[in-house]
């Protein structure tokens, strides 16, 4: 696994909402650079922005001013379209809350970025049953979401992430929700993915011992980074 | 996301809300059933009064009369002048009534295209009997070449036949003793009629057909031109002199490949001439006019019902739209661009006009055809043919389509609204 390429550069960024009096600086010239494959924790409280920034990374957001390139690309120069294909192609998200389809089958759900991206109904069931048994819920396939426990649900959620073998997976606050024993399993399946597959991780977390098991830290507060290690 | 995806997508949706959908639907569908009668009702109508066309005239035909002159009293208030030049006669409550005479006959002839003329004369029979029979009423009319009568048995009259023929309107056949329509071609009857001095003669006639029941013509015989001419002939004996050759209306025969401009152009200049000129379609489109307009009185109803349903439609995909507010951010997060949101909750409107609009058409049509069946069985059993509900497929395809359409434009508010949603914040939303 290459481990030297730059996946995410950032130059002076800023993300500033509102206008005038009401304007709110939630980043403030951040500069740093993301390697592939390595494992990068966004740590601060909430409030100081690490959200944000896990947001403009993921190109949910777009800078206010600075440069953000991915893939040497700065992201100005891609039209809607080609953040959208980016987005769907490139990138893996897991949610603190899930955000999976309560009345929908587990499969339903981990196939969805498939049926975003326009793949056949028997590649996608194909692949959505790999991705489960990448993280041992092949027997909950035709479960509805809504019958399993939270850990599974966030087991779904990695594989909803993984099925488009994504280079970065974003997790914000993945064991937020979890006890720690689900938690510690579901950080091990986070992890175990960077290593064998040379996933870029990227995560936001207050939650220490997860930001210890990252291969680097960021540390936020007020949207500029006071720590970086 | 693939159009088909959209769609499955937008279906599996609706059906997630089970009530929510249903009470949409049944909006709509309201609209969609309303639609359907009222045009199957016009529909129905239409089509038989076009059937019954044929039955009282052919279509190259003219009925022309001298052209109504402007009436005295919307004009200067003053009473109409005596003009000398025009023809007339008297007719019932000793009002003057302008009339033809073989002058004008000959003026019309004398245009293009038209191929005869000949007034029309009244002839009025006194009975009708046949060999054993009683004396019965009948009236009677000459057959018009071209005219398309449904017979129940044999044929229409030929008018170039020496042989004075009848057909018999549909109940006459076993009155006149005869045991079938078919027992009675061929066979011979009488009819009378007065003439002036009030004698009473009668001529033998050969029946050649029956004919059905029809609503328009009600039950009056058709004759051939030898057996109408014979009649006259013994109607008119002991006349005045001045009350013959004077005609109230003529018949003219045009050339029947002439376009519906052409006979447009032909009505005008008759009517540069003095004389109007109608055919049986401007007669029947009078009665067509004041079908069509009801059914559109009918229809603007029935599309206010879908506007009402319209906002139902606007209402539902909104409350979807909040209750799913965070799939359409992960959705978004995902790749899926705005459009193919904004694609998918349309697919969701249309499909929700979809089905309250075929629901509407198949309960509708259903209705229909039980009315169909209840009428023809009861209150319209006189009229032979007529479906009081007809339902031509492309008018419920259409009806379909518009539906479906509205929903769309219906659903475009509450689409555009999720097309727009910033991921972010919809995955925050709370």
């Amino acid at each position: 696994m290459p481990t030297s390429t730059v996946i995410f550069e950032a130059d002076n960024v800023s993300k500033i909402y509102g206008k005038g009096e009401n304007a709110f600086t939630a980043l403030k010239d951040i500069s740093f650079s993301v390697k592939k494959g390595e494992s990068l924790a966004i740590v601060g409280k909430s409030g100081s922005g690490k959200s944000t920034l896990m947001h403009v990374l993921a190109l949910l957001d777009a800078p206010s001013a600075g440069i953000l390139k991915i893939n040497n690309t700065d992201i100005t120069s891609l039209s809607s379209r080609n953040l959208d294909l980016l987005r769907n192609r490139t990138f893996g998200f897991v949610f603190q809350q899930f955000f999976l389809n309560a009345n929908m089958s587990v499969l339903e759900n981990v196939i969805l970025p498939l049926k975003i991206a326009g793949v056949a109904e028997t590649e996608r069931r194909k692949r959505g049953l790999e991705a489960l048994k990448s993280v041992e819920l092949e027997d909950k396939a035709n479960n509805k979401a809504v019958d399993l426990s939270g850990g599974q649900k966030q087991r779904a959620v990695i594989a909803r992430a993984l099925i488009n073998n994504p280079e970065v997976i974003f997790a914000d606050e993945p064991t937020g929700n979890l006890d720690s024993t689900t938690g510690a399993k579901v950080e091990d399946l986070l992890f175990k993915l960077n290593k064998e597959k040379g996933i870029t991780l990227i995560i936001v977390t207050h939650d220490e011992d997860l930001a210890k098991r990252c291969k680097r830290r960021i540390e936020i507060k007020d949207g500029q980074i006071i720590k970086e290690a | 996301m693939k159009l088909i995806d959209i769609l499955k997508t937008a279906s599996a949706n609706i059906l997630q809300s089970k009530l929510r959908t249903f009470l949409t639907v049944i909006a709509i569908f309201i609209g969609a059933f309303t639609l359907t009668l009222t045009n199957g009702i016009g529909a129905g109508i239409s089509s038989y009064i076009n059937s019954q066309v044929g039955s009282i005239g052919a279509k190259n035909v003219f009925f022309i009369t001298v052209k109504a002159q402007d009436t005295p009293a919307t004009t200067n208030n003053a009473p109409e002048k005596y003009n000398p030049d025009q023809a007339t006669k008297n007719v019932f409550g000793g009002q003057s009534q302008a009339v033809l005479t073989q002058k004008d006959l000959d003026i019309i002839k004398a245009q293009g295209h038209i191929l005869d003329v000949r007034p029309e004369q009244n002839v009025s029979v006194t009975y009708v009997t046949a060999a054993n029979s009683d004396k019965y009423q009948v009236s009677v009319t000459e057959f018009l070449d071209g005219t398309n009568l449904p017979m129940n048995a044999g044929v229409v009259p030929d008018n170039t036949s020496n042989q004075l023929q009848i057909i018999l309107p549909y109940n006459y056949p076993s009155s006149l003793g005869f045991t079938s329509d078919n027992n009675a071609l061929g066979k011979t009857i009488s009819l009378a009629a007065t003439s002036a001095d009030g004698t009473i003669s009668s001529v033998s006639a050969t029946v050649v057909g029956v004919e059905e029941k029809t609503l328009i013509e009600g039950g009056s015989a058709n004759v051939n031109t030898a057996l109408f001419n014979a009649l006259f002939a013994i109607q008119s004996q002991g006349l005045p002199a001045a009350s013959l050759n004077k005609y109230p209306i003529a018949i003219a025969h045009f050339d029947s490949s002439l376009t519906d401009a052409q006979v447009t152009d032909l009505k005008s200049k008759l009517s540069d001439l003095g004389y109007t000129a109608q055919t049986i379609q401007d007669e029947i489109g009078i009665i067509q006019k004041v079908i069509t307009g009801i059914v559109i009185v009918f229809d603007i109803f029935a599309i206010i019902a879908l506007i009402a349903a319209s906002f139902g439609v606007i209402n539902t995909l909104l409350m979807a739209v909040q209750e799913r507010t965070k799939e359409i951010g992960l959705m978004k997060a995902m790749g899926m661009s705005g459009n193919r949101i904004f694609l998918l909750f349309s697919a969701e409107a249309i499909l929700l006009g979809f089905w309250g609009s075929f629901l509407g058409i198949v309960v509708a049509v259903l209705v229909g055809k039980i009315a169909n069946h209840i009428a023809t069985a009861r209150f319209l059993q006189d009229f032979q043919g007529l479906n009081l509900l007809s339902f031509p497929i492309h008018t419920l395809v259409i009806i379909v389509v518009v539906i479906m359409l509205i929903a769309f434009l219906a659903g475009t508010l509450p689409a555009r609204r999720a097309a727009r949603l910033n991921p972010i914040d919809a995955l925050r939303y709370e």
